[in-house]
């Protein structure tokens, strides 16, 4: 039997005092589709942070695929196969579309280093950058500045950045935050196009998306998971709901 | 290394390459020599600075030490060599300054590039200051206060007919070391590193989340840096013959800053731009007066303030304006703004040489009662001279803030007009 794509056990964050993180155990299995839903504060990004190691683990086990990764730094992380996106968009301002595809893929294509190569003369790097924008709809803003692309194309950019070095566990935080209805439709297709065969695990608000793209539900409530289930099961779970709005009705979407 | 260039840039290339061996045939004198070694050296220098600071985003003030090592290296394996060495042995010794200033990077910049931003700026302006006392401190090595010195004049042959004794084979060997430095610092901004090096510069975060440990880009860049640094210091061993403890001081470290700023970082030719303007300023303008620093403190102000980006963005932006077809609309305001500007440098430099000569002090004669400014003599006791200056000041503080406003209106239409045009 394989191990899962990431096994978190008992695991803790505390900020100073407060605990953030108050004991997490969760399998996300290999290829599911994985949400991580929640109310504010909950600490659904934290725990994005912990697993990438953008942030220290206070204590507990995250496993990637069987392998202890607690200690590791995010880039050690990053040659292990696991890529994530960030809330807040996290590009390279100052290159253009082009070069910020090209330079998410180049360590996985093992050029490292490298200051004997050159750049133009690799067609692999260039390849693959160019098949992810034709993947996220940015073939035609190639050569812009990332800095000025429109919200709405930031965001796939940070999604392409994020799958573009091939990554087998992906890591979504809030991909379709502050889009707009067509534009989240957009994402959802570009997300569910070029997450396919691979893990993905997303911290998301919009339960449109949650329930159109989850193959599993998991729900952080005050740095606890308390409930992991089918969305469906997950929509009439009564715990959920009360955690979650603090009432009985129905978690529909567009919450905040 | 063809291999790096496309044919408009070889052209380009080749026509800096030709331009740099024509130049002394046309500017004979002695002078206009050791000025264009100067400009040479220092066209490495800055450059591999920019590798830091515009490619890497690394602000250091303490680049001197990488410069400084390897002149100092390079002088003592050229009196090592003495007698029994040979041109050729001379003509490579460049390398062998880049060798001390890589060696000086993989020790120095272990510890400086553990952290980037303000705690890289501090810790490299500490090691500069550390390595600028120990050169005080180990006179053995450094020569004290007297610096060390050597002869480039070894052994008896010649390379191709080149002793490097006369000034104008020097400049040779400047030159074509300057050029195979550009070249590779060129080449190297077009590969992977050179590519990563702007992404840690751009978002470090990003890059460790697609596999890229940034501490180890910044120390990879700064042992390069240190490398080609070291290799100008190795250039300014053997065209001075003599190296002091000034040549890795934090003032060496501030000019090459100066330089690298004004030319502008954000292009690959910023620094080439900058260390040519500088040199012509300091010995140029140094030579004319002793005030010289303030004109160039008024001037680096005047472009922080005005271009931040320095000359070369200044070009690019006209370039932008020449294929829109707006270059043209603007060129009367250019030279109608280029009038007051003038009037205004005029009474400044009036009032500041005058001041300069009564109260600067010995030296440049103290309590003296006239000076020469632009070949007149002044008579700094009467009211006239200095009536004449204030009144030159003032009216070019108006002229330049009338015609100035227009000029920035018209600016202001051409921009948006480019922008629309592009949108």
């Amino acid at each position: 039997m394989t191990a899962p794509a990431i096994r978190m056990q008992g695991l803790k964050k505390n900020f100073g005092v407060s605990e953030i993180i108050r004991g997490v155990d969760l399998d996300i299995h290999r290829g599911e589709r994985h949400a991580i839903i929640g109310p504010n504060g909950a600490g659904k990004s934290t725990l994005f942070h912990l697993i990438s190691a953008r942030l220290p683990v206070t204590s507990g086990i995250i496993e990637l695929k069987g392998e202890n990764v607690i200690g590791l730094k995010p880039f050690e992380i990053n040659r292990k196969g696991l890529s994530r996106s960030f809330q807040i968009t996290n590009i390279f301002h100052n290159l253009s579309v082009f070069e910020n595809l090209r330079c998410a893929v180049l360590w996985s294509l093992g050029y490292r280093y490298s200051f004997w190569h050159r750049l133009a003369g690799l067609k692999d790097a260039r390849l693959r950058a160019d098949a992810v924008m034709e993947d996220i709809g940015l073939t035609s803003r190639r050569d812009t500045p990332a800095g000025i692309l429109s919200y709405a194309e930031q965001r796939a950019l940070e999604i392409g950045i994020t799958i573009a070095s091939g990554a087998d566990v992906i890591l979504l935080d809030e991909p379709t935050a502050g889009m707009s209805r067509s534009e989240t439709d957009d994402a959802v297709a570009l997300i569910r196009r070029v997450t396919e065969g691979k893990t993905l695990v997303m911290v998301e608000h919009d339960m449109g998306v949650v329930f159109g793209l989850a193959d599993r539900v998991s729900v952080l409530v005050y740095g606890q998971i308390i409930a992991t289930d089918a969305p469906a099961a997950i929509r009439c779970n009564a715990a959920v709901q009360e955690a979650y709005l603090g009432t009985g009705t129905h978690a529909g979407h567009g919450h905040e | 290394m063809s291999f790096v260039f496309s044919r408009g840039r070889l052209l380009l290339w080749g026509a800096c390459l030709a331009l740099a061996v024509a130049l002394p045939l046309v500017l004979k004198s002695g002078f206009m020599l050791s000025l264009l070694c100067q400009i040479g050296i220092m066209v490495v220098f800055a450059l591999s600075y920019n590798m830091l600071l515009g490619q890497t985003g690394l602000l250091s003030f303490g680049h001197a030490v990488y410069y400084g090592m390897g002149a100092f290296i390079t002088m003592h394996t050229l009196n090592m060599i003495g007698k029994d060495g040979s041109p050729l042995v001379v003509a490579l010794l460049p390398l062998v300054g880049g060798l001390a200033g890589l060696l000086a990077g993989v020790v120095l910049g272990w510890v400086t590039t553990k952290k980037a931003g303000t705690t890289f700026a501090m810790i490299s302006l500490g090691i500069g200051e550390l390595v600028a006392a120990c050169a005080l401190m180990f006179p053995g090595f450094f020569g004290g206060e007297g610096g060390i010195s050597g002869n480039r004049v070894v052994g008896k042959g010649s390379l191709l007919g080149f002793t490097w004794g006369p000034q104008v084979e020097m400049y040779g060997l400047i030159v074509a070391w300057a050029f195979v430095a550009t070249i590779a610092m060129f080449a190297l901004t077009q590969t992977p590193l050179g590519r990563m090096a702007n992404a840690v510069r751009d978002n470090p975060e990003r890059a460790e989340f697609v596999g890229y440990d940034t501490q180890r880009v910044r120390y990879l860049m700064l042992i390069l840096s240190g490398f080609f640094a070291g290799i100008a210091g190795g250039l300014t061993a053997l065209n001075y013959e003599i190296v002091t403890a000034e040549t890795l001081n934090a003032h060496t470290s501030g000019v090459v800053l100066l330089m690298t700023f004004v030319g502008g970082i954000g292009f690959f030719y910023g620094p080439i731009i900058g260390a040519i303007l500088v040199s012509v300023m300091q010995i140029v303008i140094g030579g004319m007066t002793h005030a010289w620093l303030l004109y160039f403190g008024l001037f680096f102000l005047f472009m922080v303030l005005m271009a931040p980006g320095g000359i070369a963005s200044v070009i690019a932006m006209q370039r932008n304006l020449w294929q829109a077809g707006l270059f043209g609309r603007m060129v009367p305001h250019y030279l109608a703004a280029t009038v007051p500007i003038l009037v205004l440098m005029a009474g400044l430099v009036g009032l500041i040489e005058m001041s300069y000569a009564l109260l600067a002090g010995e030296g440049v004669g103290a309590g003296d009662t006239a000076t020469r400014v632009m070949g007149m003599q002044l008579q700094l006791a009467s009211m006239e001279p200095w009536a004449i200056a204030l009144a030159t000041t003032a009216a070019g503080v108006l002229l330049t803030r009338w015609i100035g406003g227009r000029t920035g209106v018209a600016w202001n239409s051409a921009l948006s007009t480019l922008h629309g045009d592009k949108s």
